[in-house]
Parts: C-alpha cells; sequence; structure tokens
C-alpha cells in the first residue's frame, strides 16, 4: 500500500498535475491568494522540459485571459486560473471567448467578496459563473468540485466537455477545496495532441495555419449586422439547450426516501454531507443533491424530488443566496425552497445547516 | 476509527507540517484523511492552525466544529480551542507561554514541555516532531513504521539527513508528555 500512486496533494497543486498529465499545451495566470499554488506547482514540476506544455505568468488578469483567446483560437488547450477579483478582470475576455466559441478552461479558486474582500473560501462567484461574468447572452459550462480528487477529474472533463461544444468551461473551486489536502490518485500522462491531430479535430474553425484545401478561418465575436448576429446568437443558444439536455451531473446522497432535501455544492455539499449523517442519526429523512455541473444545472433531478413529494429544500451557499434561485425555478412551488448561507470568507459548520434546516423548514 | 484533531500554534512553530507528517502516516496507513490548513496573512507571525481528520471510512465534512484531540501551542488558542474539544476527548500542551492553564474537567489533559526540552537541546526544529511523539503516545492512532514513512515523504529530499534527529524528537516526546488529569 505504501507504494500505491496515492498522493497526498491540496487541491490547487492537483489542479497543475492533471492539466500537464491531461496534456494540456499552454497555463497564462497572474498570482493572487488563495489559487497561487496552481501557477507555483506549474513552475516546480517544470512541463517545459517534458511534454512542451507552456507556462507562463501574464502582467495581469486581463492579459492572461487574452492569452488563453489567442491559444484556444490555434486549437491549443489552454487555460488559465485565479481568484474571484482576478476573475472579474477577466470577464470582458470570458464573453469574447463566449462569442468567438473557443474551448479553454478557466479555474476560479473563490475568496470572500465583494470588491478585494478577503482571502478566505466563498461561493460569492455563483452568479458570476453561472449567470454571466461578461456581457451579452452567454454560459460558460460550469463545473464545482467537492474534493481534492474532483479538483483533479474536472481538468480533463472540462476540456473534454469545452472542446466538445466549443465553449470556455470553468472550474468553479473554492479556498477550502483549494488549499485543502486529501488524497488524489493521478492519471497517466497523456501525449500533448500534434499539430496535425489539433488539425483534424479543430479544422473547421481554429487557425492553426490555412492549408490548401479550405477557405479561411476566422476567429471572432464581432459581426455588425445583427441579423446575422441574431442567427450567431440562436446557435449559442441551441448549444446551450443541449449542454442542458446532456451533460448535466450530480450527485444524490441518500434522497430516496427524503423528506427534506439540501442542495449544496463543492466545499458547501463536503459540510452538508455531514449534516445529512448528523439528520440521520436523529431519526430525520435529510438528503443531499449535489450539483457536480453548476451549468448545465440539475433542474430535472430537483424537480423530480419535489414532484415525488420531498416537503422542503435547503439551499446551503457560501453566499448570501445564489443558487437558491435556480433551485426555486427548478422546485417551482411545488415545496418551500429556503437558504441558509455565510458569507465574507466564513464557512459554516455541520450542526448550523441542520440547525437551519429545522428553523427554516422542519418546524413549519 | 475516527480521529479529528485541530493543532494549533503561532506561525513558524511547525503546526502546518505536523499536520501533514500526520496526514501523510494516515495515508501510510491506508486511512482517508483531510488536511485543512489556515492560511493567508494568519500565517505571518499571527496564529496558525490545521485541521487533520484521520478515519477509515470516507471523510464527510473536512470542517470540524469539535475536536477528539486538541493540540494546543499558544495561549490566543487555548481561549479558542479547549472549548471546542469534545467531551471525553483530549486536549495536549506545550506549558511555555501558557499564562491560563486548561480549566475543563471532563476532557485528559496532557502537558509537554517541549519547547524548553528543545532549547535546552539547543534543537529549535525538532519542536513539532516532538509534541508530535507526545500526541501519538496518548492517541496512538497511527503504527509508529508508518509515521516514520510519513516524516519522510513530508520532508523534502534535501532534509533527509534530519530524519533520525526528527525520528528521535518523536520517540522523546513520547517519553516527556505527561497526563495532568
Amino acid at each position: 500500500m505504501a507504494d500505491k500512486e496515492v498522493k497526498l496533494m491540496k487541491g490547487n497543486e492537483v489542479i497543475a498535475h492533471a492539466a500537464i498529465r491531461y496534456g494540456c499545451d499552454g497555463y497564462f495566470g497572474y498570482p493572487i491568494t488563495p489559487q497561487s499554488e496552481v501557477m507555483e506547482t506549474l513552475m516546480e514540476l517544470k512541463p517545459w522540459e517534458t511534454t512542451g506544455m507552456v507556462v507562463l505568468q501574464a502582467e495581469s488578469e486581463i492579459s492572461s485571459i487574452n492569452m488563453v483567446y489567442g491559444g484556444a483560437s490555434t486549437g491549443k488547450r489552454v487555460m488559465t486560473s485565479s481568484s474571484s477579483p482576478g476573475v472579474s478582470l477577466m470577464s470582458e475576455g470570458l464573453s469574447y471567448l463566449a462569442g468567438a466559441e473557443l474551448p479553454c478552461l478557466i479555474v476560479n479558486c473563490q475568496r470572500g467578496g465583494p470588491g478585494l474582500g478577503t482571502i478566505q473560501p466563498s461561493q460569492g462567484d455563483y452568479f458570476q459563473a453561472c449567470k454571466g461574468g461578461g456581457h451579452g447572452d452567454f454560459h460558460l459550462i460550469v463545473f464545482a468540485p467537492a474534493s481534492v480528487q474532483e479538483m483533479h477529474d474536472h481538468v480533463a472533463e472540462a476540456f473534454d466537455l469545452a472542446f466538445k461544444y466549443r465553449n470556455p468551461a470553468m472550474i468553479l473551486a473554492d479556498g477550502a477545496i483549494g488549499q485543502m489536502m486529501e488524497k488524489v490518485v493521478l492519471a497517466p500522462q497523456r501525449p500533448r495532441r500534434t499539430n496535425e491531430e489539433i488539425a483534424a479535430e479543430c479544422r473547421e474553425w481554429a487557425a492553426y495555419g490555412k492549408p490548401a484545401d479550405r477557405p479561411r478561418n476566422v476567429v471572432t465575436s464581432l459581426e455588425l449586422k445583427p441579423e446575422k448576429m441574431e442567427i450567431i446568437n440562436r446557435r449559442l443558444q441551441a448549444k446551450y439547450r443541449a449542454l442542458e439536455e446532456n451533460e448535466v451531473r450530480y450527485e444524490a446522497v441518500a434522497c430516496d426516501d427524503a423528506d427534506y432535501v439540501i442542495v449544496a455544492f463543492g466545499s458547501s455539499a463536503r459540510i452538508c454531507s455531514a449534516t445529512v449523517e448528523m439528520a440521520r442519526a436523529e431519526g430525520l429523512k435529510v438528503g443531499l443533491l449535489r450539483p457536480i455541473t453548476l451549468y448545465p444545472f440539475p433542474k430535472k433531478p430537483i424537480a423530480e424530488l419535489a414532484a415525488r413529494g420531498v416537503k422542503g429544500f435547503l439551499s446551503a451557499e457560501l453566499n448570501a443566496g445564489q443558487m437558491v434561485e435556480d433551485v426555486r425555478l427548478a422546485v417551482n412551488g411545488a415545496a418551500p425552497v429556503e437558504h441558509y448561507g455565510r458569507q465574507g470568507g466564513m464557512l459554516f459548520n455541520p450542526d448550523e445547516v441542520l440547525a437551519a434546516l429545522k428553523e427554516k423548514l422542519i418546524k413549519k | 476509527m475516527k480521529e479529528t484533531l485541530i493543532i494549533a500554534g503561532f506561525g513558524g512553530q511547525g503546526v502546518l507540517s505536523m499536520g501533514k507528517i500526520l496526514a501523510y502516516s494516515g495515508v501510510m496507513q491506508d486511512y482517508e484523511v483531510t488536511w485543512m490548513p489556515s492560511y493567508g496573512p494568519e500565517m505571518r507571525g499571527g496564529t496558525a492552525n490545521v485541521t487533520v481528520i484521520l478515519s477509515d471510512r470516507k471523510i464527510s465534512s473536512p470542517i470540524a466544529h469539535e475536536f477528539d484531540t486538541a493540540i494546543i501551542l499558544n495561549q490566543q488558542s487555548m481561549e479558542k480551542f479547549e472549548p471546542m474539544v469534545k467531551p471525553g476527548g483530549v486536549l495536549i500542551y506545550d506549558t511555555n507561554g501558557i499564562t491560563r492553564h486548561p480549566v475543563r474537567e471532563d476532557i485528559s489533559v496532557y502537558a509537554i514541555d517541549a519547547a524548553s526540552e528543545c532549547a535546552r537541546m539547543g534543537q529549535a526544529k525538532l519542536f513539532n516532531t516532538m509534541i508530535l511523539g507526545g500526541f501519538l503516545k496518548v492517541r496512538p492512532v497511527v503504527e509508529m513504521a508508518n509515521v516514520m514513512v510519513g516524516l519522510k515523504k513530508s520532508l523534502p529530499e534535501r532534509a533527509w539527513k534530519m530524519l533520525p534527529a526528527n525520528e528521535e524528537a518523536i520517540r522523546h516526546g513520547g517519553e516527556i508528555i505527561r497526563k495532568i488529569r
């Protein structure tokens, strides 16, 4: 057992290892607590000497997201990571990436806001990640890891979906998942895609150099004719509907016979899984619905639980109430939906969530 | 088996590394482990703490509001964490710099004078492994052979020359810890 390929690592360190092993072509970033270990680990591992992956510290987050735009335009697998205020700086770039339909990966290791806020864990960027994070009608594909192992696994899953749908993907983590160490099993090293493989995969859109047998590909989000821009928008919306139809991921814990269901993601979901254990020990039938993708959001399983007769839902988030809006839309009046949260970098304890559940829902 | 433990003291005392050695030892014993640090400005001269959970089952919350064991290495941490030890739990503290000793009667209290022992030996760097040795004497949650592998795994290669001294410090910590009540 001592020689098993099990490592003990921080969530942020794992992002770096997972990116290299996935065959990522480039990372562009700027340091910010609590995610600085991502680039620190990449610099320590020196992947440019092994896989040929580029690691570059940009002069700002605005610069790094636009380097991602450039790299993604050529069909390369490129990424950046930051924490809340840094991701705000990237929001123009996120809109352009979505508009130009460029696949890439952004990791947000959230901290308390608004503004510079604190450096402690928060989930205050749910709206930013899922409802915009830039101008125009667009969505990112958003993953919410709840363990160090998922920090690892979501890198490959997010890149794969980003390329399948030609859309930027985000891993929405937080300071707790990023700073925590847990056991992790690392994937085997995959080779980076060759230029020939990229040309075959991204022939229709990427600007890797024009071959003789096809017209020039133009990567842009600009279209001055509104008639054409509406057609582009409709295509984007069709893509989002396909994501909603096919790519929803979630975990249901003890939901089958549950009278009450806690909905929580990321580090909150970990804390709330202990709440479920405590509730069950008291004889209360409480379950946990954990969205793994925040966009597309697991509307259907929540609606089904409501239709099955769940008496109430508690959306437990490290914010003032953001995901609760999506839970309410999914439940659509079939049962009461309440929110419990802490803000500004404060975490809740499992017993605190149980007390909130009793006070807001069970006693009613 | 599930041990939820907090180690709390000043930044620079080796609080986080002690947790890391323990977490690695747990991995060697095939336990599930979580290591959740306080991070940021707290680490720089202020208080530092780490929550380590070792379990033979999947760990739900890495955040705890009560602990089986608290290892307390400064006065601020005594104020904050003594009340958070589970009834029947264990509190271990280094007496150095402690002005208000633990008062609870419903927990087991142990003292270890590792700071003064390290000062006497002229080996300040062995402080955290000596404390760890005291803890393992009281709560033998991982086998000593796995602790030694965990110690090696959590140290960078350039520090491996310090392994024998640290192993000795772990043993010595077990000798000098004493039960208060």
